[in-house]
């Protein structure tokens, strides 16, 4: 019974918090509006293509009769490829993520959220299959929406301070979409990717970054604390400190970099007070099918 | 100073002893640092600080923190300044004051002075006794404290000095008894006697106040000018004192008619201006005063000295037909027409009018005992002004000897010069010589001489001119002559002999001669005999007051007083016999004020700085500042001041904004803003009197009327405005609620004019006094004074008690009384016409037209209608449900009054309703 009440705060939360959050990321893949998508190529599928001429080698059973009736020669009748992905999404939950700059702009998680549904729902439209990790393997329709939005929304009170990725629901040759700020450990993040590259694997890294992070505006005598509170740094003049902070930050951009290119993944760095439109359009093109 | 400084916990002191080590405590702890939340801490782990300067806390800082502690133990030790010496009570107590106008200014505060020192010997079963110095001396009987200090608050200063302190020293009580002398700092006749006969009785304590005393002298009529003599007895800095001029407008109100300003270099003692002013205007003048002195001595009435001249003109010889421009008179009426009052008639007649000046215009002829009146009349002070002419230079008049009504001796025949028949040019004026009355004046070049009288070459000739041609040949000569003065020009009063009748510097000659002839105070003996009668009075702060009901005073003893000064029984004030007006001064010109010289045995204190000052407050004050000023280093050193700036001043706006009242939006709005809103619809308005609270009850008092018109009538008023009757127009409101605070501040002239217009055309002010107490039982109240004292600038007009039959008591409700947080039934508005009689049948009398300018009350109504925003009383009125009765009378009361400004006497014209009826059927 004492629990009733947080939980019924929890579910009061989530159902308010829910549909804010899918109309922010139906209105952004919206904006993409590039609808039911082939991939301009026969294939296996379900639409059709075009009709060609039997060649050797074609199975009899390819043939189409009603359209080879009208002429002299068997004609194949072909379907545009229609191969549909799975898109495994992996979005740091950690408390780090929960770090606002200002008010006026979102928390990382947050925008870490609207990136991933909005994203997950122009895949869906596009055919594709998507999934959160944790949440089993990717699933076509959009139902799906709601299982990530639920995933995405849940309490992160008791969550790690930083957060490492799995990516154990991908599917072999499938995607995925790493979503976080890469401010933890990188040995665990380096394992998680190596491993999923091994089945084939290949994605895209976001690194959400609030601006205060890149810009390091504080001065005086300063105790930084982590969000959860369980790290702390105390400095006489956090000023003098900016120049190394700023330097040990590109340090681990160029890491990340340099993992991604190692594994063949692409990386981008998304601020929260940009719009986050350009990092989807981004996003969706990395994750087009390779020509 | 600092001997005069005392601990009353003078050990606490010690503890400043425990500073140094708190110097090192504070040293070894550094500020505190602030806790951020920051995500890329991770980051950060492993970074060294270059370097560790915030460690110590920097040397001010430590400085501010032990000063702030210091101020606060030396705070809590009681440190008072200057600490009053307990005076030991015991046996009776006489309190004297000086009790003349020079202490009018600070009398109250006198007065608290006096009444703490009654207090304080009830509280010791003292017997007390207060005299007043300017009272007639006689024994003072010592009384209970209590009784006394009954007495004192019906003291007032008297108009007039003390005089008689000798007298008073006589008159003292026999046995010892303490004395406390409330003195005014000037120097009186017989102080050193009476200061030496009261130490003598036992301990002798004088107060004397620091305060600047002004004392205005007549004004005089000198060189043409109106002279002002302000003294400064007891010196001072450098100052500027503004004097006005008052006196009746054409209309006959009272009204400043002129404003100068005196300066005092620093040190003087006295500061004279004069005043060129029309004579219209001049002529008006009876009332100088020192602008915001309030003391008998800070006034001077103006009297017939500054008025215009009577001037007799007599002419010889019959006046000619038809030749008006050679008349001999013609120009000298043209001249002096316009500023003073021409006499005509026979000489024996015009000198019972007792002109002024008598001028006689080519007379040569005199019978003796005109000539005998006519030299009796010069010598009591008139000016004879006469003008050569033909008849003059025939006749043997003062030709071998001097005739006592002529300057010179003239020589036979006369000369002429420029004419046809003789030699040389037409002479111009030589420029006026030292000491004489034109001197200053301009000679326009075509003022030419053709023909004059001479005069013979006397010992005194050159002495006699005051005026010579440029050949050195006397043309106006003088002579005094007891009071008087006889003059003589030596050609005529027409342009036969001269051009100077024709020019401007006649008239301004005329106008020098004509005022220099001033109107010397009367000897004590000339009004021997005579009664004067007090036409007005003043009190002791200069409040000109009806002098109706005083008995005529003696003239001989007038006359002493208008060179001695006002004594006991003859107060300052105009006083009047017959057509002639006297104006007696409390400073009067032989007044001369010097500062009080004690002997050096005896010390003195003065009012304020005796004030004992407990410097407990300010130095824990200090503290505190301090302290706060360290919680802003101590933010600003560890880099947190400039995100709190924002919201600190957000704080600091949020806590200082309900400290500025409502007047100071109202400024800031413009006066069109003012006047829309004013304009949108009925606004109901208070005069801000710059008393917050007040000015909050008088618009919670109007919310409250202004809700109830809405609800009950079909007055809808907007929300009531504050108005300041300094700035803002009051054209835009029907009617203004004026609660009346002691000592408020006068209104300005120009704001008495605009309320004058305002009464005049139609508005109205509702007077509240607050006290409930205007009954007329005889005691008056602080709030009464004010209000007298503001009322006295205002156009307002006989006023009456409320008859029962007033518009008000009908014009919406039918009541009877007017209560609002008091019931006092007296309610003053404008008296009904004498003749308003009852016609047949009617109940009610037909009033006047127009609405009442005035509601004088003291029922304190905004306390009633008083509501917050929802419509809540906001004081309690009375008790239970009588109370609210009450309450809900004087919203009718209101809603009445507010129907009467806006519907005039529409009720009262239901009265002529059956007549117009009957005319109609007709």
């Amino acid at each position: 019974m004492i629990q009733t009440p947080a939980l019924r705060a929890e579910a009061d939360a989530l159902g308010q918090s829910l549909p804010a959050l899918l109309a922010q990321a139906e209105r952004l893949s919206s904006a993409l509006s590039l609808g039911q998508h082939g991939r301009k190529r026969a294939g296996p599928g379900a639409d059709f293509w075009q009709y060609r001429p039997a060649m050797p080698g074609d199975t009899a059973r390819n043939i189409d009769w009603r359209r080879s009736a009208k002429s002299d020669a068997p004609y194949i009748r072909e379907r545009e490829w229609q191969a549909s992905q799975g898109v495994t999404f992996w979005v740091d939950q950690a408390q780090s993520m929960q770090f606002q700059g200002a008010k006026t702009r979102p928390t990382k998680a947050d925008r870490a959220a609207v990136l991933a549904l909005s994203l997950a729902i122009s895949l869906l439209k596009g055919g594709e299959r998507v999934g959160i990790e944790g949440q089993g393997r990717p699933r076509a329709g959009l139902a799906q929406i709601t299982t990530m939005a639920q995933a995405l929304t849940l309490s992160t009170s008791l969550a790690a301070e930083f957060g490492a990725p799995s990516l154990h629901d991908t599917i072999p040759h499938g995607r995925a979409v790493v979503i976080s700020d890469f401010l933890g450990d990188l040995g665990a993040l380096q394992s998680a990717l190596a491993s999923a590259a091994d089945r084939g694997v290949r994605g895209l890294m976001v690194q959400i970054l609030d601006p205060v992070e890149e810009v390091f505006p504080f001065d005086g005598r300063t105790i930084f604390q982590s969000i959860g509170g369980s790290i702390a740094f105390e400095t006489q003049e956090a000023g003098d400190l900016r120049a190394r902070y700023l330097d040990r930050l590109a340090d681990r951009k160029d890491e990340l970099a340099r993992m991604a290119r190692a594994l063949g993944w692409h990386l981008t760095c998304h601020h929260t007070d940009a719009a986050p439109l350009s990092t989807l359009l981004w996003a969706h093109q990395a994750l087009g099918p390779q020509r | 100073m600092l001997a005069a400084l005392t601990f009353a916990q003078p050990l606490l002191l010690l503890a400043l002893l425990a500073l140094p080590i708190l110097w090192l405590i504070l040293r070894a702890v550094p500020p505190a640092a602030k806790r951020l939340r920051f995500a890329a801490v991770m980051l950060l782990l492993g970074l060294k600080d270059d370097t560790r300067q915030a460690d110590r806390t920097p040397w001010w800082l430590l400085a501010l923190r032990i000063a702030a502690i210091a101020a606060a133990i030396t705070g809590f030790a009681g440190p008072v300044l200057n600490p009053s010496p307990v005076t030991p009570g015991s046996g009776p107590l006489l309190i004297v004051f000086d009790g003349g106008w020079a202490e009018a200014a600070d009398w109250p505060k006198r007065r608290d002075k006096a009444a703490e020192t009654l207090a304080e010997a009830g509280r010791a079963a003292r017997p007390v006794a207060v005299i007043l110095l300017t009272d007639t001396p006689e024994t003072p009987v010592f009384q209970t404290a209590d009784a006394a200090l009954a007495r004192l608050t019906a003291l007032a200063p008297a108009p007039w000095l003390p005089v008689r302190m000798a007298d008073w020293a006589q008159s003292l009580p026999t046995g010892g008894f303490a004395t406390l002398w409330l003195s005014d700092g000037l120097s009186h006749p017989g102080r050193d006697a009476l200061q030496a006969a009261l130490a003598a009785k036992g301990d002798l304590r004088v107060y004397q106040s620091p305060r600047a005393l002004l004392a205005l002298s007549p004004a005089k009529v000198q060189d043409g000018a109106v002279a002002v003599t302000l003294q400064r007895p007891l010196g001072g800095p450098q100052a500027q004192v503004q004097v006005l001029g008052r006196g009746p407008d054409p209309a006959g109100i009272d009204r400043e008619l002129a404003r100068f300003t005196l300066s005092f270099a620093a040190g003087d003692t006295t500061a004279t201006a004069s005043l060129s002013l029309p004579p219209e205007l001049r002529n008006r003048l009876n009332r100088f005063e020192v602008l915001g002195a309030r003391s008998a001595g800070a006034v001077s009435l103006a009297d017939d000295s500054l008025k215009r001249r009577k001037v007799a003109i007599l002419a010889g010889g019959a006046a000619k037909e038809g030749l008006t421009l050679l008349d001999q008179t013609h120009y000298l009426r043209q001249a002096l027409a316009p500023s003073t009052e021409i006499i005509d008639g026979a000489l024996g007649d015009v000198l019972k009018a007792s002109p002024d000046v008598v001028i006689l215009a080519d007379v040569a002829r005199l019978t003796q005992t005109e000539s005998d009146a006519l030299a009796d009349w010069v010598d009591k002070g008139g000016l004879l002004l006469r003008f050569a002419g033909p008849r003059l230079a025939a006749s043997d008049l003062s030709r071998t000897e001097e005739d006592p009504l002529m300057p010179v001796r003239l020589r036979e025949g006369g000369r002429e010069i420029g004419g046809a028949m003789s030699w040389g040019d037409p002479r111009p004026l030589a420029p006026f010589p030292e000491g004489s009355p034109f001197r200053g004046l301009e000679i326009p070049a075509e003022v030419t001489v053709t023909e004059q009288v001479l005069a013979q070459p006397d010992p005194n000739l050159s002495a006699r001119t005051i005026a010579a041609l440029a050949d050195g040949t006397p043309l106006v000569t003088r002579k005094i002559m007891g009071d008087g003065q006889i003059v003589l020009v030596h050609v005529t009063a027409n342009a036969e002999w001269s051009s100077l009748p024709l020019s401007g510097l006649f008239v301004q000659m005329l106008e020098r001669l004509a005022i220099s002839a001033g109107f010397e105070p009367p000897k004590p003996e000339t009004l021997k005999g005579q009664t004067w009668g007090a036409a007005r009075v003043l009190d002791g702060y200069g409040t000109s007051l009806t002098g109706e009901d005083m008995a005529g005073v003696d003239g001989q003893a007038l006359g002493t007083a208008l060179t001695a000064g006002p004594v006991a029984g003859l107060p300052p004030g105009v006083y009047t016999e017959g057509a002639r007006s006297l104006a007696l001064n409390a400073v009067t010109e032989a007044t001369t004020l010097a500062p009080a010289r004690w002997p050096s045995s005896q010390p003195i204190e003065g009012i304020e700085v005796s004030a004992s000052r407990a410097l407990k407050g300010p130095l824990l004050t200090a503290a505190l500042i301090l302290t706060l000023i360290d919680i802003l280093a101590a933010l600003w050193l560890s880099g947190r001041l400039p995100g709190l700036a924002r919201r600190g001043a957000a704080v600091l706006l949020v806590a200082l904004l309900p400290l500025s009242p409502p007047a100071a939006q109202a400024q800031t709005t413009s006066a069109d803003d003012i006047a829309i809103a004013a304009t949108e619809g009925v606004v109901l308005a208070y005069v801000i009197t710059g008393d917050a609270a007040l000015d909050d009850l008088s618009f919670a008092g109007l919310r409250g009327l202004s809700d109830r018109l809405s609800e009950r009538t079909s007055i809808e008023p907007l929300a009531p405005m504050g108005v300041d009757i300094e700035t803002d127009e009051l054209a835009f409101f029907p009617f203004l609620y004026w609660p009346v605070t002691p000592g408020q501040a006068l209104p300005s002239p120009r704001a008495y004019d605009r309320l004058n217009a305002y009464l005049r055309t139609g508005g109205m002010i509702l007077f509240d006094t607050r006290d409930g107490d205007l009954s007329g039982s005889g005691a008056s109240t602080a709030e009464g004074d004010s209000l007298r004292a503001i009322a006295q600038g205002l156009d307002i007009p006989a006023l009456d008690v409320i008859p029962a039959d007033h518009i008000l008591t009908r014009s919406f409700y039918l009541i009877q009384n007017f209560p609002g947080r008091f019931d006092s039934p007296v309610l003053w508005v404008e008296a009904s016409p004498l003749m308003a009689e009852a016609a047949e049948g009617m109940p009610f009398r037909p009033q006047n037209d127009g609405v009442t300018p005035v509601v004088i009350g003291g029922n304190d109504w905004a306390s009633a209608w008083a509501t917050d925003q929802d419509g809540a009383a906001l004081y309690p009125i009375g008790r239970g449900e009588g109370g609210e009765r009450q309450r809900e009378t004087a919203y009718r009361f209101g809603i009445n009054l507010i129907m009467h400004v806006l519907t005039g006497n529409y009720k009262s014209d239901q009265v002529h309703v059956p007549a117009l009826l009957e005319r109609l059927g007709e």
